[in-house]
């Protein structure tokens, strides 16, 4: 018996070809019945997202694993171009569910919506019946890889994009965002992206101004936010707890004398503003001012990449981890299947309830 | 026996303490219910000394600085069970384990501790005074706590230079509030404390100490006043906070031997 990893991802395949071969969620389990009952095959399970399309296989030899495969692929899309689909014996295919499932294969290193696609295919097969012995033991396996890799590195440790990284900042200062004001001067692209990553957040009061009103109405539309003429935002501008400008005024629009006062009135609640506009909305000296936070999008992306940085530095860490896990499993696998697999620890059904 | 279970409390301490310098060190540090039991056991153990201290001495034991720190101690880490989880604040146990673990080994290791059973009768102002005073110091000293890590936060937000250690601090405005509502209770208690003191009588024969606790209760309450009216921005709040209390564990010590000079 062996395990058979078939597929093309976004190292090996564009866009255009990806979305050729991809499986809806619908059609995942099935897909795998189909190829399990192909000869000598035994188990499949198919991940499909949209940066990769995988087969897993448990099948008597290897090149049966891949003909059932490229047999199902050239009936279903006709001529699958060869070069950019990569195929793994079974060590490598254990390794690269362990490094797929723990986010280290992924276009955003460390990003952790890819463990819950894979649970969700997993599940898609073993509802289907295409999975028994081998394939569980391995998905169950590489649902315990991918959570120690999560939970004993720092993987995934920071925001790595701008929207991100000011929605993260935004809860340190404040903690729970529901009850954080916030204002938008100027609706551009990247200051609804931002507003939207704080909208999704928990952010419920949202105020847009813009010189355009009807641009600040369709952007306050689709986040509940009341749309405000430019000239009125100063005097909305109290209570807000965070300001995020991104105007194209060639002056500051927010400066430290304008701010002085109003923070007198604030007691305690700090002002956090985010500056993503170039020439910058905010006076950069309202820094120096007790209680504000000012981040413009220099600050904002040198966070970001210091976070990817981290994660790079942790993937060493990771692939030592996973490593040591593939050759307990393929030690496992080499004696046979019998027994548990060493270090296993069945915390599969919590995983994918989730 | 009183001794080993003080001893036994400060392991708990200096585990939860080493474990999350350890952690933090990793780089993983995350929130942990193992730091928040060490805090707990160890306060169950600081209470059981107490108790048992308190019978041996017959009275409230706050009879020598080696009880008072312990009280001190036991008073920190009553305020971090009372507030910590309800704020929020987990890792207000990570900056309250080296602080008491530090009281309680100086105390162990630095003065000398012989409780002797009292002739005086017991006087219910005099350890109402002691009692209440001792756990007001205790409010100072983790408003001391929230203070610095409002700063070290602060720091990190204003130079824009984020450590993943920062990633675990409590958001900044809760340690805001955490700082205020510490001093305003430490200063309600101080009061209760200072009044009772003023009720035991024989007030010559203290006046350092009563002038001390004066000087004490005025500063704290220049605090609260400029806080209450909200002329005190939360960093100016979190320094002064810092400020009081490491004046009032410099002047203690002080103090003590003034009064203990001109007593004699």
């Amino acid at each position: 018996m062996e395990i058979v990893c078939f597929g093309l991802s976004h190292h090996t395949a564009p866009v255009e070809l990806r979305e050729r071969f991809a499986i809806p969620e619908t059609h995942a389990g099935e897909v795998a019945t189909r190829l399990k009952a192909a000869p000598g095959v035994q188990e499949a399970v198919v991940v499909s997202t949209c940066n990769r399309v995988e087969f897993y296989i448990a099948a008597d030899d290897h090149r049966a694993g891949v003909a059932a495969v490229q047999e199902f692929l050239a009936e279903r899309i006709g001529d699958a171009d060869a070069e950019h689909f990569f195929q793994h014996p079974t060590a490598a295919s254990i390794r690269h569910l362990f490094r797929v499932a723990g986010g280290l294969d992924s276009m955003i290193l460390g990003e952790t919506e890819i463990l819950g696609q894979v649970k969700k295919a997993y599940a898609a097969a073993a509802e289907a019946g295409a999975t028994s012995k081998h394939l569980n033991k391995l998905f169950q396996r590489a649902f315990n890889v991918a959570k120690e890799v999560r939970t004993k590195t720092n993987i995934t440790r920071g925001a790595v994009s701008v929207g991100s990284v000011a929605v993260e900042l935004a809860e340190r200062i404040f903690g729970r965002l529901a009850s954080c004001k916030v204002m938008i001067l100027g609706a551009g692209e990247t200051s609804e992206l931002t507003a939207g990553a704080l909208h999704s957040r928990g952010v419920r009061s949202i105020f847009v101004a813009n010189r355009s009103y009807d641009r600040a109405a369709a952007l306050a539309a689709k986040m509940s936010g009341t749309a405000l003429h430019f000239e009125d935002w100063p005097h909305q501008f109290r209570d807000v707890d965070i300001l995020i400008g991104s105007t194209s005024a060639p002056h500051h629009v927010l400066t430290a004398e304008q701010l002085i006062p109003v923070m007198r009135t604030r007691a305690d609640r700090p002002l956090f503003c985010i500056d993503l506009a170039v020439p910058r909305d905010i006076d950069p000296a309202v820094n120096d001012l007790d209680g504000v936070y000012l981040y413009d999008i220099d600050s904002l992306q040198k966070i970001a990449d210091d976070s990817m940085n981290v994660r790079r530095q942790e993937l060493v860490v990771c692939e030592e981890m996973i490593e040591r896990h593939a050759q307990e499993f393929g030690q496992w696998l080499a004696s046979g299947w019998t027994g548990a697999p060493q270090g296993f620890a069945p915390a599969v059904s919590g995983g994918l309830k989730s | 026996m009183d001794r080993l279970l003080l001893i036994a409390s400060t392991f708990c301490f200096l585990f939860g303490f080493a474990y999350t310098m350890h952690a933090l060190g990793a780089r993983v540090y995350r929130p942990s219910r193992l730091n928040f039991f060490a805090l707990l056991a160890g306060f169950g153990l600081q209470t059981a000394f107490l108790y048992v201290r308190g019978e041996r001495v017959g009275r409230c034991p706050l009879t020598s600085i080696f009880e008072v720190l312990i009280f001190l101690a036991w008073a920190m880490v009553l305020f971090y069970l009372l507030i910590g989880p309800a704020y929020r604040l987990s890792l207000l146990g990570l900056f309250t384990s080296p602080l008491v673990f530090l009281l309680q080994i100086g105390a162990l290791l630095g003065l000398k501790d012989l409780p002797t059973r009292t002739k005086i009768p017991p006087n219910a102002w005099m350890e109402l005074h002691a009692a209440i005073s001792v756990v007001a110091y205790g409010a100072f000293a983790l408003a001391c706590v929230a203070g610095v890590m409002y700063l070290a936060q602060e720091r990190q937000l204003k130079t824009h230079h984020i450590h993943s250690f920062f990633y675990h601090l409590p958001p900044i405005r809760d340690l805001a509030v955490a700082n205020r509502r510490l001093i305003v209770t430490g200063f309600m208690l101080l009061t209760v404390g200072i009044f009772a003191g003023l009720m035991i009588g024989n007030l010559q024969s203290h006046a350092v100490k009563i002038a001390w606790s004066i000087g004490v209760w005025l500063l704290y309450g220049g605090i609260f006043a400029l806080s209450k009216g909200h002329r005190l921005s939360p960093r100016r709040a979190a320094w002064m906070s810092v400020g009081a209390f490491t004046a009032v564990l410099l002047t203690l010590s002080g103090i003590t031997f003034i009064e203990d000079a001109v007593s004699y």
